[in-house]
């Protein structure tokens, strides 16, 4: 276990996440094969590729809900490749769910107020919390931000998609996030919740860092600086968007050349 | 599974909840009036018969609707923690053994408290790790485990016979074993534990258990340690069962493993589910009408001229019209009956809809 110290000093130089030679085995399918990756404080990229590319196992990996089969995870220095999820999420990094993992019996703010909650002390509390309660007005501001204010007492189950997925990032926000995983924030969205979207994620402050998993080039363009290709579970490219786009492999595997 | 599909509700928002007093409706207020003035218009048997035992039983109810309702956790070994809080009672305290160790009632209370919280976190720890019908067929195996121990062993638990003589304490001033004041010894307790029930699914823990049962990934995606909330809650049920053992010793005078055979196990299950896990009043009404149905059944076969052992006939044929025509219940009947006053007129429902 480092001790306090080491990791003091570490969030001060480290990278926000650095994967080495991390591989996920599935029995005989190898879902990842040798990632390796490294994301900076505050960078946002993207990660593209097919279906069956391997970016959600990926997503599962650096998160803890299933561990690598071999590699290592460091997140802002520390090595979690062996903590659970939970550890991990205390540590400032957050995701989303392609399909959304909500809490449907639950209302809105409730949604918020646990994840705000999941992340501070008091987790097993059995005191109400006040209106005043500094979590609440946080979870409060969090629905508000994703513009939710006026359903925040509807159960999860009532909300309409594109609802559910601007709570999904909600709950991602929650607390201090360092670095989010977005797992395919846009699918299914509107034009107009697309641009809701795009909005929200550049307006997040300087310091939070993310990883997008995004189909439709048009959004990942316009939030990211950063783009890694994967297929069959390894990474074939990295780079600047301009240069991924430009890339002759990269259109002829994913984009098919007919995209502009 | 119905069970799984009984909608929790009595949950309003953390934020906009309203002070206590406002939340309260006419009809809880009617009962709660009933309950009180009910030694000045019942007979000592229908106080002790029916009501008392209803508000015991629907005591041990209420710590698996908490499991089964906020916590999606359907455990059949509450009865068996139940039991196991009786027994230590019994053996602790004062009875009619030979050899009995004599203990004051209230430190037998005490011991028997903690060593049942003991209890439920091993009976926690054990099911935490399944889901859905392995968590019932592991509480399952436990209850069935405790029930032959105790009917085996004679060292501690008397085996067949059981542990007979153990006195209602005296304390107060009052008699506690008199039918009113052990009516209002158990109302009593069953209001306390309704209350820490209801108040504790609002606060952050009986939120998280909520949230664990909706999605127990992502609430470890939130931060929270999924299994340890697990086996916290089923500490707190395992205290709220065990007041409700205890009372059930003291109402008898005696246990036997007979109260904590699997068929009284699935009585527990039953009463909760007719009465509904989807709110902590659910397990009360289902126990009253369990108390009624085999206090009354005999007599009403009888008179069809039927075998008056066959009432179990009528308890299952009841579980099954419940089941099949409301999921959650008899609460969910009656919230259902309400949602339909109001159709038409009210606004879209609202999340803090149905406290009761």
């Amino acid at each position: 276990m480092d001790s306090v110290a080491q990791r003091l000093s570490a969030v001060g130089s480290a990278n926000a996440l650095e994967l080495r030679g991390v591989t996920r085995l599935f029995g005989a399918l190898a879902a990842l094969v040798d990632v390796s990756l490294t994301v900076r404080p505050g960078e946002r990229r993207a990660v593209l590729g097919s279906n069956g590319a391997g970016k959600t196992t990926l997503f599962n990996c650096i998160t803890g809900d299933f561990p690598p089969s071999s590699g290592t995870i460091r997140f802002f220095g520390e090595d979690v490749t062996a903590f659970p999820p939970q550890e991990r999420i205390r540590r400032g990094l957050r995701r989303t769910y392609q399909i959304s993992a909500l809490f449907p019996r639950l209302s809105v703010l409730d949604n918020v107020y646990l994840a705000c909650r999941g992340v501070s002390r008091g987790r097993y509390s059995f005191i109400q919390p006040r209106r005043s309660d500094a979590l609440v007005h946080a979870a409060e501001n969090l629905v508000q931000a994703v513009h939710l204010t006026a359903i925040k007492d509807r159960f999860v189950a009532e909300l309409a998609y594109g609802q559910q997925r601007q709570l999904e990032i909600a709950l991602a926000l929650a607390g201090a996030p360092r670095l989010i995983l977005f797992d395919e924030p846009a699918a299914g969205l509107s034009p107009t919740e697309r641009a809701e979207l795009i909005e929200i994620l550049s307006s997040l402050p300087a310091y939070i860092g993310y990883i997008i998993i995004e189909h439709d080039m048009d959004v990942a363009l316009r939030v990211v600086e950063r783009i890694t290709m994967m297929h069959n579970g390894r990474i074939f490219k990295e780079g600047a968007p301009q240069e991924i786009e430009a890339d002759p492999e990269v259109q002829e595997l994913y984009l098919g050349g007919g995209h502009a | 599974m119905a069970l799984a599909e009984s909608r929790a509700r009595g949950a309003s928002s953390a934020a906009s909840q309203l002070p206590w007093l406002q939340n309260l409706n006419p009809a809880a207020v009617l009962v709660a009036v009933v309950v009180l003035i009910m030694p000045a218009i019942a007979s000592s048997f229908v106080l002790t018969q029916i009501f008392g035992w209803a508000y015991m039983l629907g005591t041990i109810a209420l710590s698996l609707m908490f499991l089964a309702g906020y916590g999606g956790m359907v455990s059949l070994a509450q009865v068996t923690v139940a039991g196991f809080a009786g027994y230590v009672v019994a053996i602790l305290g004062v009875n009619g053994v030979p050899g009995g160790r004599g203990w004051p009632w209230w430190l037998a209370v005490l011991a028997a408290l903690i060593l049942s919280t003991v209890v439920g976190a091993i009976v926690g720890a054990l099911a935490v790790r399944t889901e859905g019908i392995y968590t019932i067929m592991i509480t399952l195996a436990i209850a069935a485990a405790f029930y032959y121990f105790t009917n085996e062993n004679y060292a501690i638990f008397n085996g067949h016979t059981g542990i007979d003589g153990i006195p209602t304490p005296v304390f107060l001033g009052v008699d506690w074993h008199a039918p009113i004041p052990f009516y209002y010894l158990t109302l009593f307790v069953a209001v306390l534990c309704w209350l820490a029930v209801s108040y504790v699914s609002r606060a952050p823990f009986g939120l998280a258990l909520q949230g664990i049962r909706d999605n127990p990934r992502r609430m470890a995606a939130l931060g929270f340690n999924v299994n340890a909330h697990r086996v916290a809650a089923y500490v707190f049920a395992a205290l709220i069962a065990a007041l409700g053992g205890i009372l059930l010793v003291w109402s008898y005078g005696e246990i036997a493993p007979g109260a904590v055979s699997v068929s009284a196990a699935i009585d527990i299950l039953v009463i909760a589910v007719v009465g509904g896990i989807g709110n902590p009043i659910g397990p009360f009404i289902g126990a009253l009408i369990y108390a009624v149905l085999k206090t009354f059944a005999l007599d009403v076969l009888v008179a069809f001229g039927l075998d008056g052992n066959r009432f179990r006939l009528l308890i299952g044929l009841g579980f099954l019209a419940i089941v099949f025509f409301s999921p959650d219940g008899v609460i969910g009947l009656w919230a259902r009956w309400r949602n339909r006053l109001q159709a038409g007129s009210a606004p879209p429902q609202k999340a803090g809809d149905g406290h009761g």
